[in-house]
């Protein structure tokens, strides 16, 4: 079989499991949603009932349940995922165009930077594997694992922004790079940990595979060595952590954004659920259920290119 | 010729063959390759010390969890008879410490062993039986696997309000999906082996080769998958305290604690710092004898 249709019966696979998971995705949302108590139209004073009545009307709240669930379906299948319930006159879609910019930025940053630097990490650990160095960079990622974002987020804060005043403690003001030095090196820690640690480990096998023996016997410059050959096999097991690795980010923004008041989707996530944004929350789940299963599905591919002994089937 | 007579050395020999029987079992010698790990021996030594803080401590300290003490507003530590300072109402830090561990450490063993449970059976019964059911059972893993699981909790704890069985039971439900994959993957694997055979062809039975061969085989992924799975469930925990989802005031659990030290830490730093201590101290310990487990348990890795 030619390679374009091994990988075209390797994408409708994966489809074949994608469009299930975001359909139950989707259902469990939203029956969970209207199961919770409380209604986004509840104000703190009391609306004459006439006025109640036509709010649900226009919402199609008046309707049965599962009249509802069909309607709501049938949009996001034709891509419209509904008006807010809190935000007059905007609907799902303007309220994540509005949101996504800091939890995209500072994501993308700490993903980046947290593969550069982990790689990096753990290739000079492994080469100088059981010194002084290898010693204390896995100390170093054994305590950025263990170190949650929640304990380093206020204490950087407290640090930097409170005592030394050289950063602001939070906001987003533009996308200002000061404002997103601690928001991504919070985000970016324990990943950064854990690359180093998958990269070291995979590192060390293989450089005590036959063929770096042969490159080495060849009289390759180590430089060549290290870089062509062992790491390309080295990194395969970090391929396969990437995944996770980003669905890792996207969660972990919930609490930095919380934590530094980034106007991010994440902040908007829980401060919709608390609202009863019907829409918004769903919209929001949709669209994260679809980022990791999309990214999953990017690390799959990418490691079937890095590694020609996989078969994508 | 005379006779070499055997008999002054078959005394010794039976002897050698006597302690070569008796042997060291696979895990006696787990067992002492994790007593050379000094980094995991030193763990367990701190967790059991934790322990017995989280069960204790609150009968030693004078102060109760809840006790709030108009006077000692912001006390530093040290002061007015509080060791490690008060809160903003004046309730003592470290007997509102032991309780949050306490609380923690409950929620991370209770959590963990329903994911053990719903996570063997259905690892084992999928590996064992094979075929369309394995297909089936592991396609739902699948599934739920891509799921965007921290946001139904929070989903689940917005819905139903936060009480604590409910996040028990949310947690806990979530952390089965890898442990159904490990116990599934080994299943499949140790029915291939020739040992099975072996002991199949011995004429064992069928429960005594799942008794004396494949739980045990099976045993030492799963205890170090636990070991794992429990600082994974306590820092779940402690994320849905950090966003006020979860354990409600005035009990205590260590994300509360950093949450509201988090809160104060302008006016009051160690009432952030001492609750992080304590909680990155309790992971540390966990993933150091996590480490220490899967070396000792599985050579192959060494």
């Amino acid at each position: 079989m030619k390679l374009s249709q091994v990988m075209l019966r390797f994408l409708l696979r994966r489809l074949a499991v994608a469009i299930p998971t975001l359909f139950v995705v989707v259902t469990l949302a939203f029956f969970m949603m209207r199961a919770a108590p409380g209604s986004p139209f509840s104000t703190d004073r009391k609306l004459p009932p006439e006025i109640e009545r036509n709010i649900e009307k226009k919402f199609h709240f008046d309707e049965p349940l599962y009249v509802q669930y069909g309607r709501y379906l049938d949009g996001v299948v034709h891509g419209d995922f509904g008006p807010s319930l809190k935000y007059r006159d905007k609907t799902v879609l303007d309220v994540l165009e509005e949101n996504y910019r800091p939890s995209l930025t500072i994501g993308g940053a700490a993903f980046v930077l947290s593969v550069i630097l982990g790689v990096s990490l753990g290739v000079v650990a492994a080469m100088r594997q059981n010194r002084a160095f290898d010693h204390t960079a896995m100390t170093v990622a054994i305590a950025g694992v263990c170190i949650p974002s929640f304990v380093t987020a206020p204490l950087l804060q407290l640090a930097l922004a409170s005592k030394l005043g050289w950063l602001p403690t939070g906001g987003w003001d533009g996308g200002a790079w000061p404002n997103l030095i601690m928001p991504v090196a919070v985000l970016a820690l324990p990943q950064v940990a854990i690359i180093s640690r998958l990269t070291r480990a995979g590192m060390i096998e293989v450089l005590h595979a036959n063929y770096i023996r042969t490159a080495r016997a060849k009289g390759l410059p180590e430089p060549t060595i290290i870089l062509r050959h062992a790491l390309r096999a080295a990194v395969l097991p970090l391929v396969s952590y990437l995944g996770p690795a980003c669905a890792g980010l996207l969660t972990g923004s919930l609490i930095v954004e919380t934590i530094f008041g980034l106007p991010g989707l994440g902040k908007f996530f829980v401060t919709s659920a608390l609202q009863r944004d019907y829409t918004v929350v769903m919209g929001l789940v949709i669209v994260y259920a679809a980022l990791i299963l999309a990214l999953n599905l990017a690390a799959d591919i990418l490691y079937a290119v890095l590694d020609p002994r996989v078969r994508l089937a | 010729m005379t006779q070499i007579s055997l008999l002054p050395v078959a005394p010794d020999a039976s002897d050698l063959m006597h302690r070569a029987v008796k042997g060291r079992s696979l895990w006696d010698d787990a067992l002492r390759r994790l007593l050379r790990n000094r980094a995991a021996v030193a763990s367990m030594i701190v967790l059991v010390l934790l322990v017995l803080a989280a069960l204790i401590g609150p009968l030693l300290d004078p102060f109760a969890y809840d006790e709030i003490n108009k006077n000692d507003v912001w006390a530093p530590p040290l002061t007015a008879g509080h060791l490690l300072g008060a809160d903003s109402l004046g309730r003592d830090l470290l007997v509102r410490l032991f309780v949050g561990l306490r609380v923690s450490l409950s929620i991370g063993a209770v959590a963990t062993f329903v994911s053990l449970v719903i996570g063997v059976v259905w690892g084992a019964v999928a590996g064992y039986l094979g075929g369309v059911v394995d297909e089936v059972m592991m396609r739902i893993v699948d599934v739920l696997y891509s799921l965007p699981y921290i946001f139904f909790v929070i989903l689940l704890v917005v819905t139903f309000g936060s009480n604590v069985i409910l996040i028990f039971v949310a947690i806990g439900a979530v952390e089965w999906l890898t442990m159904a994959r490990i116990v599934r993957a080994q299943t499949l694997s140790l029915k291939q082996k020739e040992f099975i055979e072996a002991a199949r062809a011995a004429g064992l039975t069928q429960s005594a080769i799942i008794a004396r061969h494949i739980i045990p085989n099976l045993l030492g992924p799963v205890v170090v998958y636990v070991t794992l799975t429990i600082p994974g469930v306590i820092l779940a925990e402690s994320f849905l305290s950090f966003l006020g989802l979860g354990v409600q005031p005035p009990m205590a659990s260590l994300g509360t604690l950093i949450s509201n030290g988090a809160a104060d830490m302008e006016l009051a730093p160690w009432l952030l710092i001492f609750p992080s201590i304590a909680m990155v101290t309790a992971l540390m310990c966990f993933n150091f004898i996590g480490d220490g487990l899967r070396d000792a348990i599985d050579p192959q890795d060494r």
